[in-house]
């Protein structure tokens, strides 16, 4: 099932109808979305500690020594543990996500990732992170319009050096 | 975590260790908290139903990292994510047991690096194909060592 074309025979019927009615993606979002495009967001800033990557790496179940055990880590020949490879892709998401629609009754899904890693996350990095609506789609959906808004965000650590890049996409109805 | 694999380890057209994950409520409310993705169909079920959806749905980006476990246990500590590519194709919901998958594309050297590309994926019981991607790792060379 893609994403662009399968989602709406999810949603049931009764949750169908009222959508009928009540239309979440108005003239006003899109404006507000469509004035943003290739504008670059204020950068959201991290301290990255290892409290941070340790949460994330119990949050997923990962146990690998590298993300939690100083000791092992510096064995292998690392300064400090590493954060995971999909770490920095939480870095700014929820939060640019909050800012840009900020309406209870529009759904937000996921629908894409693409990263370039460039250099690993320890603790006591600064990273910021630059976020640009790229693009967005209007599709009509059986239940209403749909969005299809693509951002690039960009971190960058204390050094001025590009640690990652990524394009999200999200679906927004 | 497992013995170190090499570049001449590789074999085009294989597959890798998969890796099994049922996800719990509990979870994804830790991924909410470590993410910093609050958006509340991941927890509130009530919200969920409201908004269309059969019930609370599992974070996209806690099964992409799900995929990430799985390759850097299999690219071992020498072993680099470079690209990661993930597109959502379907829900995923708590309690289901997820199959992460990988598949070797090719392997080539490029700018001095042993890379390494992957299709991979993950799969719920209904055999469905909920998330897909593709991966390249640089790996060590057994002649650098």
């Amino acid at each position: 099932m893609a994403c662009g074309t399968g989602i709406d025979f999810l949603i049931p019927f009764a949750t169908w109808f009222y959508r009928l009615f009540v239309m979440s993606i108005d003239v006003e979002i899109i404006e507000k979305l469509e004035s943003r495009i290739s504008l670059a967001e204020k950068p959201i800033v991290y301290e990255i500690e290892k409290g941070m990557i340790k949460r994330f790496a119990q949050a997923v179940g990962d146990a690998n020594q590298l993300w939690q055990d100083e000791e092992y880590a510096v064995e292998i020949g690392y300064e400090s543990i590493i954060a995971p490879p999909n770490f920095i892709v939480t870095l700014g998401f929820g939060k640019m996500l909050q800012d840009l629609v900020n309406d209870p009754e529009i759904t937000v899904l996921h629908g894409s990732t693409e990263l370039k890693r460039h250099l690993e996350i320890k603790p006591g990095d600064i990273i910021s992170v630059t976020n640009t609506i790229n693009n967005i789609r209007e599709r009509q959906g059986i239940t209403g319009k749909m969005l299809f808004v693509t951002f690039d965000m960009l971190y960058e650590n204390q050094h001025q050096e590009m640690v990652a890049e990524c394009r999200q996409m999200i679906i927004l109805y | 975590m497992g013995k170190q694999i090499y570049y001449e380890d590789i074999v085009e057209g294989s597959t890798i260790q998969q890796l099994i994950k049922q996800p719990t409520a509990t979870q994804l409310v830790m991924w909410a908290g470590a993410s910093g993705d609050y958006n509340a169909i991941h927890y509130d079920k009530d919200y969920a139903l409201h908004q269309g959806l059969p019930g609370i749905i599992v974070h996209g980006q806690l099964v992409g990292a799900f995929l990430g476990q799985m390759l850097t246990d299999w690219a071992g500590v020498k072993g680099n994510l470079r690209k990661l590519s993930l597109s959502y194709k379907g829900m995923n919901y708590p309690g289901e047991t997820l199959i992460c998958q990988g598949k070797i594309l090719k392997k080539n050297i490029e700018d001095n690096q042993h890379l390494v590309t992957l299709k991979i994926w993950v799969e719920n019981p209904r055999s469905e194909k909920t998330l897909t991607g593709m991966a390249v790792i640089s790996l060590p060379s057994i002649n650098d060592t």
